[in-house]
């Protein structure tokens, strides 16, 4: 018997691991009786199973229902109930959500309350940021902010304090070491899946009802969660968590980082990886265009073969990869400065959703001329692809609205989208071009971000 | 007093601590077992054969039934019964329960669904208005047609006619708790818990589907995790089931939909297609108006008449209009059975006439808020409850019901002031002048919601109230708490009567076996309903206390005194616990029902004329926007409202409900999309496509503000009825990004600019209709 074993509200537990894709929220709540935390969507997206993970990387907010239980090991896990304190008295959090009415119905709630505590333990006051990924139908959100600025900057209450000194060290199961280990291993096991931050492989169980093949976490792979300063630029292992990433490059890649704070949700940056978005090949993945507009470089790795190549080329079709069996992502590289990269996300909804079209651009000028170009889209193309015709009409002409508008109509060469639920055909197209008109627009010091813009 | 104060949600302790308990959080008995429906995968079509081996092969499944299996009725509609719980012979949407899978867990209930091989033979589908008016097919023969003047005669001799046609999309109610249901096997019939908002429909239908009477079945809801009218008639499906197969199989039964089947199978808003023709004059006067409402109503009937009546009774919203002729056609189609969704129609009905005003507005070149005003029906002459000024005698709205209680000419003017409209728009004018790329544009829109259920005989409520010998209180009513504070109003309505605090009353959970054949907690009913039931029963009681305490001070009884948890009577002066004790001790009956039912109604729904509603109430809202000009993005970025709620209940939860409404109004109108695919099936299922508004999303800036005087009729405590109609404070973000379009397009543009504005529906508007 495989055991994994954790601090729960203080805790120490150990729990069978005989199926390693059992959900945490399926766990608390059938198992444990610890209903506190609500099953909304059982897809990531709603943020009412939201708990606090603390390991030594710091405290995150996770989602429950798409965590599998081998991920926790080794971890401190709090849920609502575990936020009230040793006598019962509430948590500041709480007791501001009750005084500045942010209940209504009350079955968000536990999630956002684990959101704010989380927040707060870490002095996080970028409200909008961390909450996008809790989503609330009856109170509009106001009272809740009221909540959440009433708390800010508090220091929170020492029992969320976990000491993970509590647990002794033991091995965690279905998780290889370092990846070496895990190299090994997938050589042998090339049928197997991977699990970094499961929050696309987890709706494979939640909602596609898949009984996995052999599995693999990633999580204990401490040497592919580094982001290393290297010659070419920045290498990032491919275990590193998007909220990671996201602070790794705030200083030197803004426009990069902006993109990653629209990535889905907070609950969902903490667990998701870069090397998961790129390894999973998606078209509407929103790293891979901005990494491709940045000239990134992937590195694979099968045994003790190595590889690398430029991004764009590792995605050959939809879903399909040049990546064999056994073979796996390890790190991608990008270089230290991209002045002029400019990236944007359209979607129904500014936060938490899934790019329409994300368009992400990198055009060097000098002396009015265009001397270089790297576009990419995703939501375009099966793949995540660079706009090569816009690019040839734009190299090499002065960077003017005449070459710009020129080159607008070069999307059409490069692009033959499809219509789906998030949009038509015929807006991806037009948008695409509108993008490259933005980023003109912004070149010239216009304001074009309706999130700049206030009454 | 215990009424006005702004009291906190009276669960709000238990939602942050995660000790309120759902349905889905009752610590079920060992055998319990769980279901889940087989669902369809065509729109339309006849079963040919049903193979359902590998579901009964599949690991912990107990049993599967089928239509045939059913021992009684096989209907869940809450209408005229032609809602199949499972279906017989037709298939009619994509996503009908087909056959219902009973199992040891949860997990293998909906596994073992997937596993049913189900022939059809395909029929052609109706999916959209335009196909169920080519094909005839609607609900109700043909359009229903109410009429007031001659609007035909009066548009044809106005000096301009102003006419268009839009489109608005439905919502999916997206309340955070899924449907769920819990059935106990009981002696003689079944204790069933609902996530419900109409425990009465419950009851019935589980009676009915089990062949007993309605006394076999009780029904309990202590809380739902939202509502939004979601779970008026789309929880019956799922407690006929429970109530079945633990009736059947003498275990407990439970079912609850997955996000992604709850959002296959149930019901959303209606989406409309409304086309106006309006006779106007120079100054934007309306002289003669007719509508079409064509609304999209599913497969089956369900709610869609009164719903589509809402419509019409909201066509004419803040506006008098002598010629006025509402034409509505209820269509069927192979979708979703559309249902009760927070306004009920209203909404609907109300985006058309404000689209009307808003096109007159940019046609004449004027303000629209100058348009709107122009139409405005008069003001009541004392709003703070008084008479009825000369001007507004006979002033009656296309149903021939007389408005008595106008106040939004200074509602709107108060608004104007507070939110600095005018110098805005000037600024949104100049602003836009220096930019380019984005566009700002900013609206003011106005509210009137009937209040009453159309369905007059429902305006009616009870309540249970028991005042124990140490002077605690425990309540019950006819309503359900889906997060709108019933409760916490409710209590406070009871602790006043008494005059003691609010926590000494106990609040439970609604129960038919307290309170019987209550209406659904809907058309923002609730706490006018229930509150006067209570206060009722309350009055009664106090009624008696003070009878015998005055008895045994030789006092009169109207001199006895319930204030600050003291009662005084006779010069002495005891605790509220210590009078009861008394009154015990004395053999006074300390519990009495109450009974309300809402006075002046009459309605005669076939002419079309009456007094549907007992009053109306008000608001008003300001939105300033932006967007950008090439990609339609958009934001809110600053929300002024002032609503009425007449003397509030409870101030807190009053603009908890106006925030909430208004961000759930602009949910609708924005980024919440449904999208068929040609063959039927709703695309967008579950949270990763469906968007509703996330905490950015909200305004910007929030004023939110209470009008403050009293309902003109005697309500509870002269309050109004607050669930819906800030709903439609939102239409003001709808109208401002209209404006925003406007503006980019220029002078004398008619933007086409239909609902929800996302930002692909902007671009085709900013295009010209064309992309």
């Amino acid at each position: 018997m495989t055991t994994i074993a954790f601090l729960l509200n203080g805790t120490p537990v150990r729990v069978s691991g005989d199926n390693p894709t059992r959900t945490l929220l399926d766990w608390l709540r059938e198992e444990r009786g610890l209903t506190g935390t609500k099953e909304g969507c059982n897809e990531g997206d709603c943020g009412a199973c939201t708990v606090m993970v603390t390991d030594e990387a710091g405290t995150r907010a996770l989602n429950s229902c798409i965590l599998f239980l081998p991920q926790l090991h080794g971890k401190a896990l709090r849920t609502v109930e575990g936020l009230t304190g040793p006598k019962g008295e509430m948590h500041p959090v709480q007791t501001a959500m009750v005084e500045k009415h942010g209940s209504q119905c009350g079955f968000c709630t536990p999630g956002f309350v684990m959101s704010l505590a989380v927040a707060q333990k870490n002095g996080a006051v970028d409200h909008d940021d961390y909450l996008a990924g809790n989503l609330c139908r009856c109170t509009g959100y106001a009272p809740i902010i009221r909540a959440a600025e009433a708390v800010a900057g508090t220091e929170a209450p020492d029992w969320v304090n976990d000491d993970l000194g509590k647990m002794r060290s033991e091995r965690a199961p279905y998780a290889p070491s370092s990846s070496d280990e895990l190299a090994a291993w997938y050589e042998g096991h090339p049928e197997a899946v991977l699990i970094a931050g499961a929050t696309d492989v987890g709706l494979w169980v939640t909602k596609e009802l898949r009984d996995l093949p052999d599995v693999a976490f990633l999580h204990a792979c401490k040497d592919l969660q580094r982001v290393e300063t290297v010659a070419g630029g920045l290498r990032i292992g491919a275990g590193v968590t998007i909220a990671a990433l996201r602070k790794a490059v705030a200083g030197a890649h803004p426009a990069f980082a902006e993109l990653l704070r629209r990535f889905a949700s907070e609950q969902v940056r903490g667990a998701a990886t870069i090397g998961g978005n790129i390894a999973n090949g998606s078209p509407i993945g929103d790293a891979p265009p901005a990494l491709i507009a940045m000239e990134a470089v992937l590195h694979l790795r099968k045994g003790n073969a190595r590889r690398e190549m430029p991004l764009e080329a590792f995605f050959l079709d939809y879903r399909k990869q040049d990546r064999t069996m056994g073979e796996f992502v390890e790190a991608v590289t990008i270089p230290a400065e991209v002045p002029d990269l400019a990236c944007y996300k359209l979607s129904k909804r500014f936060d938490q959703d899934i790019s329409a079209v994300c368009g992400c651009f990198n055009v060097t000028r000098e002396a009015g001329k265009v001397t270089a170009a790297r576009i990419a889209f995703g939501g375009m193309a099966g793949v995540p692809k660079r706009a090569a015709a816009v690019e040839a009409a734009l190299v090499g002409r002065p960077w003017t609205i005449e070459t710009v508008e020129a080159a607008v109509a070069a999307f059409a060469q490069d692009f033959t989208p499809m219509s789906d639920m998030r949009a038509s055909a015929a807006y991806r197209l037009e948008t695409a071009g509108n993008m490259l008109l933005r980023y003109f627009h912004a070149s010239q010091g216009r304001a074009v971000s309706v999130l700049e813009v206030s009454a | 007093m215990s009424v006005a104060k702004p009291l906190p949600h009276d669960s709000a302790p238990l939602h942050v601590t995660g000790r309120a308990r759902y349905i889905d959080d009752v610590a079920l008995p060992a055998n319990t077992l769980h279901l889940a429906f087989g669902l369809s995968t065509v729109a339309h079509g006849e079963i040919v054969a049903m193979d359902l081996d590998a579901v009964r092969a599949a690991p912990g499944v107990v049993a599967v039934l089928t239509a045939d299996d059913l021992p009684f009725a096989n209907d869940v509609s809450p209408s005229i019964h032609d809602e199949p719980l499972l279906a017989t012979g037709t298939v009619h949407y994509v996503g009908q329960p087909m056959f219902l899978v009973i199992a040891e867990s949860h997990l293998q209930a909906r596994k073992a669904a997937r596993m049913g091989r189900i022939e059809y033979r395909e029929r052609p589908a109706i999916l959209t208005v335009d196909q169920a008016l080519a094909a005839g097919s609607r609900f109700e023969g043909g359009p229903v047609i109410w009429a007031k003047g001659d609007a035909a005669k009066a548009i044809a001799g106005a000096p301009r006619v102003i006419e268009g046609s839009f489109d608005m999309g439905g919502q999916e109610h997206f309340y955070l708790e899924g449907q769920a249901a819990l059935a106990l096997p009981a002696e003689g019939g079944v204790t069933v818990q609902s996530s419900t908002q109409h425990p009465t429909e419950i009851q019935h239908k589980v009676a009915e589907a089990l062949g007993l009477p309605m006394n076999a079945v009780r029904v309990e809801i202590r809380r739902m995790g939202g509502g939004f009218g979601g779970k008026e008639s789309q929880g019956n499906a799922l407690a006929v089931s429970c109530g079945l197969v633990a009736h059947l199989f003498g275990r407990p039964a439970k079912m609850r939909y997955d996000r992604d089947d709850d959002m296959t199978i149930t019901g959303k808003r209606h989406d409309f297609r409304i086309e106006y023709r309006a006779g106007v004059d120079g100054t934007g006067r309306i002289l003669g108006l007719e509508f079409r409402h064509l609304a999209r109503c599913g497969w089956s009937q369900d709610l869609s008449l009164p719903v589509a009546d809402r419509a019409m009774l909201h066509a004419d919203n803040a506006y008098l209009l002598d010629h006025v002729r509402i034409e509505s056609h209820r269509l069927r189609t192979n979708t979703q059975s559309a249902t009760a969704y927070r306004g009920f129609g209203g909404p609907q009905g109300m985006l058309g006439i404000e689209r009307a005003m808003d096109h007159i507005g940019h046609a004449l070149g004027l303000d629209p808020l100058s348009v709107r005003r122009a139409n405005f029906y008069a003001d009541m002459a004392d709003a703070s409850g008084g008479g009825i000024s000369g001007k507004m005698k006979g002033q009656t709205t296309p149903y021939q019901m007389e408005v008595e209680d106008f106040i939004l000419h200074g509602m709107v003017s108060a608004l104007e002031a507070s939110s600095d409209y005018a110098a805005r728009k000037r600024a949104v004018a100049v602003w836009n002048a220096e930019n380019s790329v984005l566009k700002k544009g900013i609206a003011l829109t106005p509210v009137k919601f009937g209040i009453s259920f159309t369905l007059t005989h429902l305006n009616q409520a009870g309540a249970l109230v028991h005042v124990y010998q140490d002077g605690s209180i425990h309540l019950n009513h006819g309503g359900t708490e889906m997060g709108q504070g019933l409760n916490r109003k409710v209590a406070q309505v009871a602790a006043s009567a008494f005059g003691v605090d609010a926590g000494v009353v106990a609040i439970t959970a609604t129960d038919t076996g307290k309170v019987p054949n209550t209406s659904a907690t809907a058309a923002s009913s609730g706490s006018d309903l229930n509150g006067m039931a209570v206060k009722t029963a309350c009055d009664t009681i106090r009624a008696r206390m003070a009878e015998h305490l005055a008895r045994e001070h030789q006092a009169e009884p109207s001199s006895v005194r319930f204030e600050a948890g003291r009662v005084m009577v006779g010069g002495e002066e005891m605790s509220f616990g210590e009078a009861a004790s008394r009154c015990y001790q004395g053999r006074v009956s300390l519990s009495s029902t109450g009974f309300y039912a809402t006075p002046k109604l009459n309605w005669d729904r076939k002419a079309g004329r009456g007094r549907p509603f007992l009053y109306f109430a008000y608001g008003a809202a300001v939105s300033e926007v932006v967007i950008d000009t090439l990609t339609g993005e958009n934001r809110i970025l600053r929300a002024d409202i002032l609503h009425d709620c007449g003397a509030s209940l409870n101030p807190a939860i009053d603009i908890g409900q106006i925030e909430g409404g208004y961000v759930q109004g602009a949910g609708w109108l924005t980024t919440e999309e449904l999208v068929w695919d040609d063959k039927g099936r709703l695309r967008t299922h579950a949270p990763s496509t469906y968007k509703i508004p996330a905490c950015s999303d909200r305004p910007a800036q929030f004023h939110v503000a209470l009008w403050g005087r009293k309902n003109h009729v005697p309500t509870i405590y002269r309050s109004k009825a607050v669930g819906e109609p800030p709903l439609m404070l939102a239409f003001s973000e709808a109208f401002a990004l209209r404006d925003a379009v406007a503006a980019a397009l220029g002078p004398g543009a008619r933007p086409q600019l239909d609902a929800p504005a996302t930002p692909e529906a902007i671009l085709k508007a900013l295009s010209g209709g064309e992309l």
